[in-house]
């Protein structure tokens, strides 16, 4: 029961990562009918925003401490970060502890202003090309954008830890009314599940309850009618491409403290997200959600000891192997309907 | 419409004469005159590195290809002259290898296998390298000193911790500094058994690729020998990141102990999972939850933060040694550089060394008189202490250092602490010991 529990949260929180991906391949796909590979790129330069930022809030001078020796003898140089000094050492190292969630704010017109250049700057000029064509100029986006981080920031992971009240774990089972010490869960973990949740729902609502987000669905749903209503649909979309940007960079913002961030990760989740867009349906981006969510708990109960012991190597074929089995029986995907991306 | 000139005997022939001209490598034509493949003749010698550059061991490529650097520096009689100062063999001259100037090419191996024998052979054919030295992982290690040895050259292996390197993959061209698998197990257990007690349930987590299989075949033999059960050993492909579900499983399993046989990226992510699942503070079977990492990098581990702690495991050499040879070695690379070097750097430095020292010694580049010089040398001075290249494997034999995440780092480079050194005779194997067995060493081949 408890291993199930743990596993259930698990699932949970790996889908929400890529719920938030495929939602935001989703939306670029269904506006732009752009097969985005970069969008694993977006995900993993969300993470280094978190990183600069990190950086950027610990900028230091250097005080030499006579008291003591560096590694060659000679006095120790310590780094004294501006914050500390200028706002004391409580303050200051308070919102250096901080730095991932302070990063949200960061990363949101970061990643909007590259959206929006990647998008204007060398995408739209794909858009009458085949599938292929964008494909490959997206995929050589992202490893541009991969070598990028890597000459900046190395190709080691860098520890970016989530605030000290946040870095630990806490008893679940015993919230929920089972034997203490049997579901320890990290709070990061939980957090990040809240707050994937909560960008699900804002974006849902900005597409359901603002006029913006209703002709953006119209223009998903009829683009032309659109046009030919005079509304100019490509200015929207490009903002949609912005968005979907942000909605993966704030992921990669928030994962930094699970994994410690490195510049190939966003290759790790691309794969996986295409699937789960294409089991949730192409297009529909309620599919994407529950797809993500759903593979994300399927692999982690593949995982379990007991299945692999029958099936060995079960958890990494399982996401695939549900694809397989969806598009046999709903080539459409879950939630995919007739004429959407059917051309 | 235009006629194809193409014929079923023309196609054969072209075919033919290709697939011959591609079959027989020019390192088998060339160099007939010469008794071994890239004799360097009265001009400058030329070494090969071959490090990762690109993928996600870059970092530790890089620290590498630094110490070669310094490595041909102090050769040619450039900078401080480091370990030359301090290796017991007073062989090396500062005037080069054997009088000839030392120059070097790079490769780059992506830690992939295929293309670091790619690059390996690009540097033989075309750049004329008379060694090849360098690599960051097991796998990529055995299959260049496999094409060292086709091609006649030798192969002085960078970092590569898999018992199969000098085990079952052993060939007559190609040498091991660092230690292994075996060695990091048989120095680890005591001290583990003696902390943690006798009576532990473990749990481990292993990479699935050569290095991995060794580390815990041998990790789980010595730790029985101590009286400790296993209760599962887990298979984590090497791509694995988030090792969530995996750490779900050592929670519920009843296990007291993890042992994670990771390296590099690996390593940095299950061991910050492990910590964020609370494995740390947690207490089973009335027993303080332990974490053991029996192969660190200093380098690497600075990616997993706070994680690492106060977790045990070992080490080939640590910048904080306080010999002779390890504070020149430490001197020289850190005034050059302005950080301490890793131990990738160290083994590839002494590696350079003891080649450049072999070479001189024997007073021939010919590769199977520099196995001779190598085979059964004893040396002192380079940073492990008194040191053995024991003819039968082509394995080091030297102290093993059992490591400790420090508490109070005192700076970004001092994460781990000496806690203790494992005498030789304690991580002494016999030839064939059935880690190691399988292999054939085979002759030397000069490649000529």
């Amino acid at each position: 029961m408890d291993a199930i529990l743990l596993q259930t949260l698990n699932g949970l929180d790996k889908g929400s990562a890529y719920a938030l991906i495929a939602l935001g391949l989703t939306l670029i796909f269904g506006t732009l009918g752009v097969v985005n590979f970069a969008h694993g790129a977006l995900f993993m330069v969300g993470a280094f925003c978190a990183v600069t930022v990190s950086r950027l809030l610990t900028l230091s001078y250097t005080v030499i401490d006579e008291t003591r020796t560096d590694f060659l003898g000679n006095p120790m140089k310590v780094d004294m970060p501006y914050l500390k000094s200028w706002l004391g050492e409580t303050v200051g190292g308070t919102i250096i502890d901080w730095s991932v969630p302070l990063a949200i704010l960061f990363t949101i017109p970061v990643m909007l202003v590259l959206g929006y250049a990647m998008e204007r700057g060398l995408i739209k000029h794909f858009y009458k090309r085949p599938h292929a064509d964008q494909i490959l100029v997206t995929f050589g986006l992202a490893i541009v954008l991969q070598e990028l981080i890597k000459h900046y920031f190395g190709a080691n992971p860098i520890p970016t830890p989530a605030p000290p009240m946040l870095t630990g774990s806490f008893d679940f089972g015993a919230l929920v009314g089972m034997d203490p010490n049997q579901v320890i869960y990290p709070y990061w973990r939980l957090v990040y599940f809240l707050f994937s949740a909560a960008i699900i729902g804002a974006v849902f609502a900005f597409l359901q309850f603002t006029t913006f987000g209703m002709v953006v669905r119209a223009g998903m749903a009829d683009r032309e009618t659109v046009g030919l209503l005079g509304i100019n649909i490509d200015r929207r979309f490009t903002i949609m491409f912005g968005i979907a940007a942000a909605v993966a960079g704030l992921a990669g913002t928030m994962y930094a403290p699970i994994i410690s961030p490195n510049y190939h990760m966003g290759m790790d989740f691309l794969v996986l997200s295409f699937v789960v867009v294409v089991v949730g349906g192409m297009g529909s981006l309620p599919g994407a959600v529950l797809a993500g969510f759903l593979l994300g708990v399927l692999e982690s109960f593949s995982s379990m000891n007991e299945i692999k012991n029958i099936l060995p190597g079960i958890d990494q074929i399982i996401i695939y192997l549900v694809a397989i089995v969806i598009l046999l029986t709903r080539p459409r995907g879950l939630m995919g309907r007739k004429g959407v991306m059917e051309e | 419409m235009s006629k194809s000139n193409l014929t079923r005997r023309g196609v054969l022939r072209t075919g033919a004469v290709a697939g011959a001209g591609l079959a027989m490598p020019t390192f088998f034509s060339a160099g007939s005159a010469s008794a071994f493949v890239n004799d360097p003749g009265n001009g400058p010698v030329t070494l090969g590195f071959n490090v990762p550059q690109t993928g996600p061991y870059a970092d530790e490529g890089a620290d590498e290809l630094r110490a070669y650097q310094l490595a041909v520096e102090h050769l040619n009689g450039g900078g401080d002259g480091g370990m030359l100062n301090t290796f017991s063999s007073k062989a090396l001259q500062g005037n080069g290898i054997n009088g000839h100037k030392v120059e070097f090419v790079t490769g780059d191996t992506q830690t992939k296998s295929d293309a670091a024998r790619a690059s390996a052979q690009s540097m033989i054919q075309k750049d004329g390298a008379i060694m090849i030295t360098g690599g960051s992982s097991s796998g990529v290690a055995i299959a260049v000193q496999g094409l060292c040895q086709e091609a006649g050259v030798i192969f002085m292996a960078g970092l590569t911790h898999s018992n199969d390197t000098t085990g079952k993959d052993k060939k007559a061209n190609g040498f091991r500094h660092f230690f292994n698998a075996y060695q990091s197990a048989a120095a680890l257990a005591p001290v583990l058994a003696s902390r943690y007690g006798k009576d532990r349930k473990f749990y481990m987590l292993t990479a699935d690729y050569t290095w991995g299989w060794t580390q815990a075949a041998s990790m789980k033999a010595f730790m029985e020998d101590q009286g400790w059960t296993m209760v599962e050993d887990v298979r984590t492909p090497l791509s694995a990141t988030d090792f969530s579900s995996y750490m779900t499983e050592v929670q519920t399993s009843g296990a007291d102990v993890l042992i994670l046989n990771h390296y590099g990226g690996n390593m940095v992510n299950s061991l910050t999972n492990a910590v964020q699942f609370g494995l740390k503070d947690k207490t089973v079977n009335g027993k303080q939850f332990e974490i053991v990492v029996p192969l660190y990098s200093r380098l690497m581990a600075a990616g997993a933060g706070e994680a690492v702690k106060g977790i045990l495991g070992s080490t080939n050499w640590h910048w904080s040694l306080q010999d002779e040879g390890s504070k020149a070695f430490v001197k020289s690379f850190g005034t050059k550089y302005g950080f301490p070097p890793s131990q990738a750097a160290h083994t590839c430095y002494v590696q350079t060394l003891l080649y450049a020292d072999a070479v001189t010694r024997a007073n021939s580049f010919n590769p199977c008189d520099v196995v001779a010089a190598l085979e059964g040398f004893e040396f002192d001075g380079l940073g492990n202490g008194p040191t053995l290249y024991r003819a039968d494997d082509h394995q080091c034999f030297k102290d093993v250092l059992v490591v400790q995440g420090k508490q109070n780092p005192e700076s970004q480079f001092d994460l781990l602490e000496v806690v203790e050194k494992t005498p030789v005779d304690k991580v002494m194997y016999a030839p064939d010991n059935e880690f190691f067995a399988g292999g054939d060493l085979g002759t030397c081949n000069p490649g000529a």
